[in-house]
Parts: C-alpha cells; sequence; structure tokens
C-alpha cells in the first residue's frame, strides 16, 4: 500500500517536472527575445548567451521606433489596429446575419450553400490569391491616385465585411442552441427577422461574438501574405510587413529587431492572458461541438 | 465537428412547417453580404483561378490564351518541382510530429494538478503570436555565426551549423519551429476531447481490470478519433499554407532552395515575377491536391473514427 503511494507521489512529480520543463521550453523563445532586446549589440555578440543584460538598454526600442525614414514604428502599429477593428467589425456583423439565415430560416438550396460555405474553410485561401489580386486591381476606385484598389489598404479589409466560414459556422452552432420560443414569442408580438436578430439573438450570442471578434482580430493582425501583395508604401505598411522590411535593413541589428518583434507581439499577448477563455472555447467549440 | 460533418450535411430539416411567409426574401437579405464574397472572393474566384492558369499574362499586357502549356511547364521546373517536395517533406514530418507531440501533452495537462491552469498557458501562448515576429527570435536562434542554438550545441562539441542556410538542416529548421507554434491548438482539441470522455468508462474499464495501458488504449484512443481526424485536417490544410515562417526565417533562393514552399513559388511567380498565368496554374495544382488529400481523408474516417 505505502509502495503505491510512493510511486504515484513519485510519477506525480516526474509528471510536474517534464511539464515544466516542457513549459519553459516553450516560453524560451519569448524570454530570448525580451533579453536580446535590452541588450546593447556589444554585450549580443560578446557576452556569453545566456546572461542578462548589464542594463535594461530601452535605446533599442527608441532606435527600433525611429529607425526609418519618414514614418515611425507608431505609423505600422495604427495600421494594424486600425485594419484588425476594420476585419473584426466586419465579421462579426456579416458572419453572424448569415448564421442567423442558416439556424433559423428555411429557405431553397440551404444545404447545398451551407456545404459550399464550408468546404471553403477547407481550400487555402492562397488557392484564390491571383485571382482576387486581379479582381482588386481591375476595379476601379475613384479614392485613391492609382484608380484602383491595388496600393491601397481596402484589400485587406472589405473581404471581411462579405462574410465567412469559419464565423458562420461557429455562430450558427451558437444560435441553433437558442430555444425557437423566444423568437416565436417576439414574431407574435409583431417583431420582423431583422429585429428578432438584433435584439434577440446578437445578445445573446455575446460569449460566441467575443470568440470570433479575438480570433478574426488574431487573424488581421497576424497576417503577412496580403499586407505583403497589396501595400506599397511604408506609410501604408502593417506591423508584420514592417517587421519583414526591417529584417533585410538591419540585418544582424539584433536588439532593435527583438524590440520590433517585442512590440508588435504585445498585444496579442496582452488579449490572449485576458481572454484565454474564449480562445480556448474558441479551438474547441469549431472543433468539437456540432 | 465542422468539417467531419461535410461528409453527412443533412438536407435542410423540413421540418415541423413549412417556410413561413417571405421567409426567402429575408434569408436572402441575411446571406447578401456572404453570397457576394463566396461569388467574389472565395469560391467563385476558385475558377477563376482555372481559367487565369490558361494564359499568360503579365498584367501590362492582355492575356493571351496558352491552353494547358502553364501547367506542362510547371512540370518541367525544377523549382516547382522542389517546391512540391519540400511541402510535401513539411507535411510528412511535421503533421504526425505535432499529433504525437500534441496527443502526449494534453493527456499530461488533462490532469488535476495544482498551477496546471499557468502550465497549458504557456504551451497555448505561441499560438497567438505572429509568425512574421517570432520568426526574427528563431532567426536569431539559428543565426549560423553565434546564434543560441549553435552555441548550444557548442558546449557538447558539436560544430556550428548553418541551419536554415543549410540545405540539409534548413526545412528541419522550419518544422521545429512551425511545431512549437502549432502544437497549442492541437493540444486544446484534444484536452476538449478528451474532457468529454464520461468518468463512468474508465471506472467500468477499471471494475474490469484494465491497467493504464490498455484503458488508453480501449478507451481513450477510440473516443479521441474524432478529434484525431480534426487535428488531423487542420494540420494538413496549416502544412499546405506554409509561407510566413518561410519568408521570414529563410527567404529561399539566396543560398538555398530547400525551403521553397508551394505557397512561397505562387507569391514569386504571382508577385515577384508578375507570372499571373504561371501562378494560377501552381494555385490550381494546390487546389487539386488539397481537394483530393481531403476527399481520401473524409472517406477514411468511416474506418476508423467512431462517434459516440
Amino acid at each position: 500500500m505505502a509502495r503505491a503511494r510512493v510511486m504515484r507521489r513519485s510519477r506525480r512529480t516526474l509528471l510536474y517536472v517534464l511539464l515544466i520543463a516542457g513549459a519553459l521550453l516553450m516560453m524560451a523563445p519569448f524570454f530570448w527575445m525580451l533579453v536580446t532586446s535590452l541588450k546593447t549589440r556589444a554585450e549580443v555578440f560578446g557576452a556569453p548567451p545566456l546572461s542578462l543584460p548589464t542594463g535594461p538598454h530601452w535605446e533599442n526600442y527608441v532606435r527600433m521606433w525611429n529607425a526609418l525614414p519618414g514614418v515611425t514604428f507608431g505609423t505600422f502599429f495604427l495600421n494594424s489596429l486600425k485594419l484588425a477593428l476594420l476585419n473584426t467589425g466586419g465579421q462579426l456583423l456579416t458572419c453572424s446575419m448569415a448564421a442567423y439565415a442558416f439556424a433559423t430560416m428555411q429557405f431553397r438550396f440551404k444545404g447545398p450553400l451551407f456545404g459550399l460555405l464550408l468546404a471553403t474553410l477547407i481550400i487555402p485561401y492562397q488557392v484564390v490569391l491571383v485571382p482576387n489580386f486581379v479582381l482588386w486591381r481591375s476595379l476601379p476606385n475613384p479614392l485613391s491616385a492609382s484608380g484602383s484598389f491595388y496600393g491601397t489598404q481596402e484589400p485587406l479589409w472589405l473581404g471581411a465585411w462579405l462574410g465567412g466560414a469559419f464565423g458562420t459556422f461557429l455562430l450558427r452552432q451558437f444560435f441553433l442552441a437558442i430555444p425557437n420560443e423566444l423568437a416565436d414569442a417576439a414574431r407574435v408580438d409583431g417583431a420582423n427577422p431583422w429585429q428578432i436578430f438584433w435584439r434577440i439573438y446578437l445578445p445573446l450570442a455575446r460569449p460566441a461574438l467575443a470568440t470570433l471578434a479575438i480570433f478574426t482580430f488574431m487573424w488581421s493582425w497576424n497576417d503577412l501574405l496580403s499586407p505583403l501583395i497589396y501595400l506599397r508604401t511604408l506609410d501604408q505598411y502593417t506591423t508584420t510587413v514592417g517587421l519583414a522590411f526591417f529584417q533585410g535593413q538591419f540585418v544582424g541589428k539584433w536588439p532593435e529587431m527583438m524590440a520590433g518583434a517585442m512590440v508588435s507581439l504585445a498585444p496579442m499577448i496582452i488579449l490572449f492572458v485576458a481572454a484565454q477563455q474564449y480562445f480556448v472555447r474558441g479551438i474547441a467549440l469549431s472543433g468539437l461541438k456540432g | 465537428m465542422a468539417l467531419a460533418d461535410l461528409r453527412r450535411i443533412a438536407p435542410p430539416r423540413a421540418g415541423r412547417r413549412g417556410p413561413r411567409a417571405g421567409e426567402g426574401r429575408w434569408a436572402l437579405l441575411f446571406l447578401a453580404p456572404t453570397l457576394v464574397g463566396l461569388a467574389l472572393l472565395s469560391a467563385g474566384p476558385i475558377v477563376a483561378a482555372f481559367g487565369i492558369s490558361l494564359t499568360s499574362w503579365d498584367l501590362l499586357t492582355a492575356p493571351e490564351f496558352v491552353g494547358l502549356d502553364n501547367f506542362f511547364a510547371l512540370f518541367r521546373d525544377p523549382r516547382f518541382l522542389i517546391a512540391l517536395r519540400n511541402t510535401a517533406f513539411y507535411t510528412f514530418i511535421s503533421v504526425p510530429l505535432g499529433m504525437f507531440l500534441s496527443l502526449g501533452l494534453a493527456i499530461a495537462l488533462n490532469q488535476a494538478l495544482r498551477g496546471i491552469a499557468l502550465i497549458r498557458t504557456a504551451y497555448f501562448l505561441p499560438v497567438v503570436t505572429s509568425a512574421t515576429a517570432v520568426g526574427l527570435v528563431w532567426a536569431w536562434i539559428y543565426s549560423p555565426v553565434d546564434g543560441i542554438l549553435n552555441q548550444f550545441i557548442g558546449v557538447f562539441g558539436f560544430p556550428a551549423q548553418k541551419w536554415v542556410s543549410d540545405p540539409f538542416w534548413a526545412m528541419p529548421a522550419i518544422i521545429v519551429m512551425s511545431v512549437w507554434q502549432g502544437l497549442g491548438t492541437s493540444v486544446i482539441v484534444f484536452l476538449a476531447g478528451l474532457q468529454g470522455i464520461p468518468q463512468e468508462y474508465y471506472d467500468a474499464a477499471s471494475v474490469d481490470g484494465a491497467g493504464r495501458w490498455s484503458r488508453f488504449r480501449r478507451v481513450t484512443l477510440p473516443l479521441l478519433t474524432p478529434s484525431i481526424f480534426f487535428n488531423g485536417i487542420l494540420a494538413l490544410i496549416g502544412a499546405f499554407q506554409v509561407f510566413d515562417q518561410v519568408y521570414v526565417l529563410a527567404r529561399p533562393g539566396k543560398p538555398t532552395q530547400a525551403t521553397i514552399t508551394l505557397i512561397y513559388f505562387i507569391y514569386e511567380n504571382g508577385f515577384k515575377n508578375f507570372k499571373m498565368g504561371y501562378a494560377a496554374a501552381a494555385s490550381w495544382i494546390l487546389f487539386l491536391i488539397v481537394a483530393a488529400l481531403s476527399v481520401v481523408y473524409f472517406r477514411s474516417q468511416r474506418r476508423w473514427v467512431h462517434y459516440q
């Protein structure tokens, strides 16, 4: 009996040690990023790699911030923020609309349409990169100097206002769980479908909306390929393209580069720590309920 | 399960009643943005991409119809063949590796230990970060001169490697970073799956004298097959989308071609060389590969996925 307890305890200790060692390993790149961002260049190359900086050299952050002519890193940051918010707003509105129709209404081609939407979840969006580029380039845009959407930020967010498979699926699952009686009661009182959607379904779906908002924000904030393709001038760059551009300009200036990476990661890390449950729920929900 | 349901999407519920008067028109209103998006930005362009793939087009002059020439040219283009091979290599290594690691981790993280929430956070955090930003720190870790990895293996007497600039190590280096970053997603899916297994099953198995291993083999694993299936499709699709890591860590072509992936090839031809027809043809091959693999994979679920 006692032997079994000792066994169990030592197994538990071993599990702890392994899990914590693994967790430290997972965190190591972030730690390394932070430490390097605070070192002088001499320390980076001279001192042993695991040594701590002699002091916090915040000047790396200042140098990084003002490294490029004409723009600061703040411009990139604000561009990323603007795009992420526009994308999030568009997805919340248009995905929830589509989800409401799929969850509560009967109409022709409902099954095939939903199937088509789900199928787009599987096809990598890079497959349509070329036709989408051609489309945005040929659409007239009276507001831009070039006369088209090429070289503007619009292609990076307008599409988010045209629905999306992930969000529609996520919200449909949530709407399906809302009892019909609520809508029926409102209908008897003369409410039309839009009012039922706006006043009953949306408020009840707040947790699912939060999940979708966080995911959309993350995808937009972290996207590299689309901004790389559509943006032409430094003042339009997002943090991701800005960082990649940095990398080409500042070969070997690791402290400044790490400072840039830290600043661009900060919003996502804060968002994650504040809203971890929504992240986890989003991944688990889209994966396993239905 | 979202994707697993594709095969068995229920026909529209004929329902307790017919459609309400005017419901079709309301549905159209609610679906209008989605329909425009499907036509212009997601489903429609797959057809358009095929049309473009039949042309030679630099965007400056009018497209010229060339039939299937782009496809024939692709299969004679060594760079494209290398991109295909690299993507296949990445997929065959990273998908099973990520699967095994995350399954083991999820089982370990599913224990009721003090402080487990904090430990889990450490494993999840890389998921939300951009591959561009963390790619920079990995570039520094893999730095051929005095990156930390070289310093670390130096302690054990191993010679410094060029990692991402070395044809042999480049892809493994990209895979390690990607697995590090993607691990959290599949751990979360597995954790949700594990928590959905009723405790009674384990109790019953224990009563029947099942040990640790046979409980895992006979209870956990079969009931986890939906999660395994779902993680499999996620990982598979993800493996065909590798771009950011490659762009930041090892922009291919400079020292070596060892890291060109399919997406990088499309990017390079479409948006650096402006060979739209050629890039569209490569996109269509990507589409066909992913579609074919998905069909095979979804078909296979009948044989090994157990829904409760």
